[in-house]
Parts: C-alpha cells; structure tokens; sequence
C-alpha cells in the first residue's frame, strides 16, 4: 500500500495531477447540476403561480 | 442534414436529451471506474515509471478540450449563418468547459514535465499553441459577459470563435512542424499505436470517459439555458 502512494518517487507529481482533475470536474458537475436544479425550479415556480 | 435541424429545435432537444443523458451518465462513470483501475494496476513505464499515469488523465483532457473547441467552433458558425435558435446557446454551453479541461490538461502536462523534461513549462510550439487555446475559450466567455444584448454578444462571440479555429490544426501539427520537446502522436497513427496494450487500454477508457462526461455536462448547460430562457419569458409575459 506504501508503494502504491509513493508512486515510485513521483507522488509529488502524479496525486497533485489526479487531485487537480478531480477537483476540476467534480466542481464542474457540481456547479452545472447545482444550476440546473435552480433553473428547474424557478420555471415551476413561474409556471405553477402565474 | 434534416435530422441535425430537427434536433436543433429547442423543444426536441429537451425530449431527445431528456432519454440519452442517463445513459451518457452511466457509461461515463463506468469508463472512468474502469479506465482509472486499470490505469492504476498497470505497471508503471520502463521510461516514464510512474509518472506514466499522468498521460491517463492528460491525454483525455486535452482531446476533449480540442474536441469542445471544434464543436464551439461549428454551432457558432451555425448559429451566425442559420440563425439557429439552440445553436448559440450550445456554443455558450460549451466554452465553459472547454476552458477547464484546457486547463485540466496544462496543469497535468506540467506535473508529467517537471519530473520527465526537468521544467514545469517550456515556451513550446505545442505548449504555447495550447495555452493560447485557454486564452481564447477566456476571450469567448468575457465577450459573452461584456456585450448586454444577447444577440450582438453572440454574434461577436462567435466570429472570435471562428477566428481560433486556426488554432486548432496548430495545435495538431506543432509536433511535426517545429521541433518540440512534446513528443509526437502515439495513439493514432498509421503503423499503429506504439503504446502498449497495458497503457492503451486504460487511456482508451479515460478518454471515452472524459468524452461522455462532456457531453453530459454539455447537454444539462443547455437544457439548463433553454429553461432560463423560457422562465424569463414567462417572466416577461411573453408566452
């Protein structure tokens, strides 16, 4: 298990990699879900109250 | 040409996107589970060692990042020769994610280049012509926020879209053109790959992931947009 996050000596290179992808695009599908709930809602609010 | 058009229309967009997103959800994460196992069991590169495992995340975000450009690219000119009601909004839908996954791919790049070439960034044919490429999806975006009235800012997004297109075979070629530090293509090539196996399976999968994952996240921005502009419609009494 060691070996696997040392990454033969490269883990200052290969985690910061994965985890600036990770952050990336977990904030991108965060942020594209987050304002597709919020567009959803406001039209059924619009369209349920006039 | 009649289905493309068919799709445009807004309301069978909503219909047709509305059926296909699950399933472009669901092979997506699959891919990545599956592409970023074996993408981790495989051993690491008699040259690269471990750093081999970069390339798996950014060889795909630079694919789709070029691949987000060119379809940019074709809804602008759509949508400034056909007037085409989705194909403005797909463009700005798009140009979002293009520039995090260019980016994706610059940040990922240098990591591997630190280790592998002894520097973070060089002033590379290939490096430059891509950094140039963030810089024109952040061009695209500011334009769009810069101009009030929505169909001059698409207008004028659009000509600058099309005008970076030529960025895009610079991109491709700056390998062979100039003599550069990046390597040269690898993957699809005549002769075939000159990977191996153990490494193009799983930057196969990363990238069918990556793919589906923009696509994904391509299709709800504009289901996300249409909506808006529906509720401000009815906001407006328009409908």
């Amino acid at each position: 298990m060691e070996a696997f996050f040392a990454m033969g000596k490269y883990a200052a290179y290969v985690w910061p990699a994965y985890g600036a992808s990770l952050v990336g695009l977990g904030l991108a599908i965060g942020l594209t879900l987050a304002a597709y709930a919020r567009a959803k809602s406001r039209l059924a609010a619009l369209e349920s109250g006039k | 040409m009649a289905s493309i058009f068919e799709f445009a229309n807004p309301k069978r967009f909503m219909n047709l996107s509305g059926t296909v997103l699950p399933w472009l959800a669901a092979a997506s994460a699959l891919t990545i589970i599956v592409g970023l196992y074996l993408g981790f069991t495989a051993p690491p590169d008699y040259q690269q060692g471990d750093t081999v495992r970069i390339m798996f995340i950014h060889v795909p975000a630079a694919w789709v990042a070029m691949m987000c450009y060119g379809l940019m690219a074709i809804a602008s000119l759509l949508g400034l020769v056909n007037r085409h009601p989705l194909a403005d909004v797909a463009a700005k839908s798009a140009a979002p994610l293009g520039a995090l996954f260019t980016a994706l791919a610059l940040i990922t790049g240098s990591l591997w280049g630190k280790p592998m070439w002894g520097a973070y960034w060089v002033w590379d044919a290939r490096l430059t012509s891509f950094l140039l490429l963030l810089f024109l999806y952040l061009g695209y975006i500011a334009l769009w926020n810069a101009i009030e009235d929505e169909t001059r800012a698409a207008r004028a997004a659009a000509i600058l879209a099309l005008v970076g297109v030529v960025n895009l075979p610079i991109i491709e070629f700056s390998v062979d053109w100039w003599n550069t530090l990046h390597q040269g293509e690898s993957i699809i090539r005549s002769g075939g790959p000159l990977i191996s196996a153990v490494f193009l399976w799983p930057l196969g999968l990363m990238a069918v992931g990556y793919t589906t994952l923009f696509f994904t996240l391509w299709m709800i921005r504009i289901r996300t947009e249409i909506i808006n502009r529906r509720a401000r419609a009815l906001q407006l009494g328009i409908a």
